[in-house]
């Protein structure tokens, strides 16, 4: 018997980016300034879960250092992705993302801020201080763009006039965060490069967990509005005849967006163009249901973002470049592609 | 049974609908008609609550439509607007399904399946199920939404009437599917429970389907009732500017309207 086609599964789908994640991220975890073998990295994963501390200074590497870089790649590309996506079914465009409404600079500005202040007044609020910040800021500056761009007449944000307050709002808050490192005392806020171009040497067990749960309880609410998110496409309107409550979900879907990416910004700085490719790729696959999108834009956003680590780590190695001239390398020639497509009417 | 007391929407100093009160009952078509400006879309939007007006109130089934969530209402209203517009390539049998979104949760139950496949054999789109929604041609596109709204009403709901709202739904298409249109809406009126209003600018459609006319002329109500008591000589002269020429068939059955 034929198979429905109103109940389509995506499974299998999700379960190939699952293995490929995780091949990506084994790769992630081996390559580096050091290469470590499978063997030591299976036997330091058995004792990492074993709770034994001791070991070779490769095994060491790869505790401290590699593992969780590698859990956070993936969990900043999720971020970013289902970021993006949301965006994008929000904003009812397909060349939205997060660092194109002002979220991530906002998020920049909102971090930086918080290393000066606290350098500034000795003052330190526990380890959610900084996730908080960089939310406040993310969600003032994708405010001010979701306001800014709406026209006085029709209420509605026409694609130019929200690119256009994008980058002036971006413009003003990357502008906030040079400030800020000029004058700043804290090494980690002084390093311009860091909040503009984004990096995740900094990584560590204390950034894992607080941007896993970020990430794991936005990507679960996400998920809820999948459906309402799909009948916006046809129209805010339309969705309304559909039983959408349309305000109460572009204040949901923005505040899990502005969380999502803020909290990931906050540790890794600006990465530009992962949240605007990872959606269009997914389409290209398999169409444009959200419901299909958000859960493996998720998987396909860790992906990428561990190759780009990857490939940032092994260009200059030893040294290592920041992530975001990777992502932005990369991401320009295929948003200039899209942009060209014909199957997309702005 | 779908009625509004005594309506009025301002925008600045405009009134677009001045105290204007319809009764709308089921198992019949309603065709709202009325030159441009007469404030027929804004009426449709007040019906369908997309409109909050000044004054007035508009009742569902004797109920007041703002004691309705959003979702309430939609799983016993459709409400088919003007110029949808999709802001990503979608399957047609995706648009469709979204008719029925107010009935269920996470997957399409079997009931829902059944309302797509019928109404999309209904309005003669199943050929299209499979084609990207943005490729399609105007009439091709208007086909689809209308399998899309009739779907989400597609069942009777126990005990409650079932409403379909209809801005415009003629636009884009040919004579052929613009009687064919008319003619299964008709068809979907056979169930007694349905009230189905809509916006028309063909006199002569109107004419020859509404059960009930209403014409609005700039804001107000002018004629309500059986198209012999609102498509007269003086009502068609007064609202459109232009001298009509009104034919009776000998049998009484067909009206038709010409223009000097």
């Amino acid at each position: 018997m034929e198979t429905s086609r109103f109940n389509s599964h995506y499974r299998g789908i999700s379960l190939m980016l699952l293995i490929i994640l995780v091949i990506t991220a084994l790769f992630s975890m081996r390559y580096g300034a050091v290469d470590l073998s499978l063997g030591e990295i299976f036997s330091s994963l058995g004792k990492f879960f074993s709770g034994d501390s001791d070991g070779s200074l490769n095994e060491r590497i790869f505790a401290e250092i590699r593992l969780p870089r590698a859990i956070l790649c993936v969990l900043v590309g999720a971020s970013l992705s289902v970021g993006g996506t949301l965006m994008q079914a929000l904003f009812r465009n397909p060349i939205v993302e997060p660092g194109l409404v002002g979220t991530s600079s906002g998020a920049a500005f909102g971090a930086a801020l918080y290393f000066v202040l606290g350098a500034l007044f000795e003052y330190n609020a526990g380890e959610w201080t900084l996730p908080f910040a960089a939310c406040a800021g993310g969600m003032v500056a994708t405010i001010l763009v979701f306001v800014l761009s709406q026209s006085k007449q029709t209420g509605k944000s026409s694609i130019i006039a929200l690119l256009l307050t994008g980058i002036a709002i971006n413009a003003l808050f990357l502008s906030g965060v040079g400030f800020l490192s000029y004058i700043a005392r804290d090494p980690q806020a002084r390093s311009i490069t860091f909040w503009n171009l984004g990096t995740l040497s900094g990584a560590n067990w204390h950034s894992v967990i607080i941007i896993g749960t970020s990430t794991v309880l936005c990507l679960v609410l996400a998920l809820r509005y999948a459906k309402q998110l799909n009948a916006l496409m046809i129209g805010e309107e339309e969705a309304q005849y559909l039983g959408v409550n349309i305000k109460r979900l572009k204040m949901t879907v923005l505040l899990i967006n502005v969380v999502m990416v803020a909290v990931a910004t906050a540790f890794v700085g600006v990465i530009s163009f992962v949240g605007l490719i990872v959606p269009h790729l997914l389409r290209l696959l398999k169409g444009s249901d959200n419901r299909f999108l958000i859960l493996n834009s998720a998987l396909m956003g860790g992906i990428l973002l561990s190759l780009a680590d990857l490939v940032a780590r092994l260009l200059l190695r030893p040294a290592e470049l920041p992530i975001g001239i990777v992502t932005s390398a990369v991401g320009v020639p295929v948003f200039i592609v899209l942009l060209r497509r014909k199957n997309y009417y702005f | 049974m779908l009625s509004a007391e005594n309506i009025t929407c301002t925008v600045g100093s405009k009134k677009l609908l001045e105290d204007v009160s319809v009764r709308f009952e089921p198992g019949k078509l309603h065709l709202i008609i009325g030159p441009n400006g007469a404030g027929k879309s804004t009426l449709i939007k007040v019906l369908c609550k997309q409109l909050n007006p000044a004054e007035g109130k508009v009742f569902y089934s004797g109920k007041e439509v703002g004691t309705y969530s959003d979702a309430q209402l939609a799983e016993v209203r459709s409400v088919l607007s003007q110029n949808i517009e999709l802001s990503f390539p979608l399957k047609v049998w995706e648009v469709v399904l979204m008719g029925r979104y107010p009935h269920f949760n996470g997957k399409p139950k079997a009931a829902d399946e059944t309302a797509c496949k019928e109404a999309m054999d209904f309005f003669d789109v199943t050929d299209l199920a499979d084609r990207n929604y943005m490729t399609l041609s105007g009439g091709e596109k208007q086909r689809v939404h209308f399998a899309r709204v009739a779907a989400q009403v597609w069942f009777p709901a126990e005990g409650k009437a079932r409403y379909l709202l209809l801005d415009e739904p003629l636009t884009f298409l040919d004579v052929h599917y613009q009687f064919q249109f008319m003619n299964k809406i008709t068809e979907m009126l056979g169930k007694g429970d349905l009230v189905v209003v809509g916006v028309v600018h063909d006199l002569n459609l109107a004419a020859k389907f509404a059960d009930t006319i209403v014409l609005l002329n700039k804001g107000k109500l002018m004629a309500a009732g059986s198209k012999k008591e609102v498509l007269t000589k003086d009502n068609i002269r007064a609202a459109y500017r232009l001298e009509p020429v009104i034919v009776e068939e000998k049998d009484g059955k067909g009206t038709y309207l010409f223009f000097q």
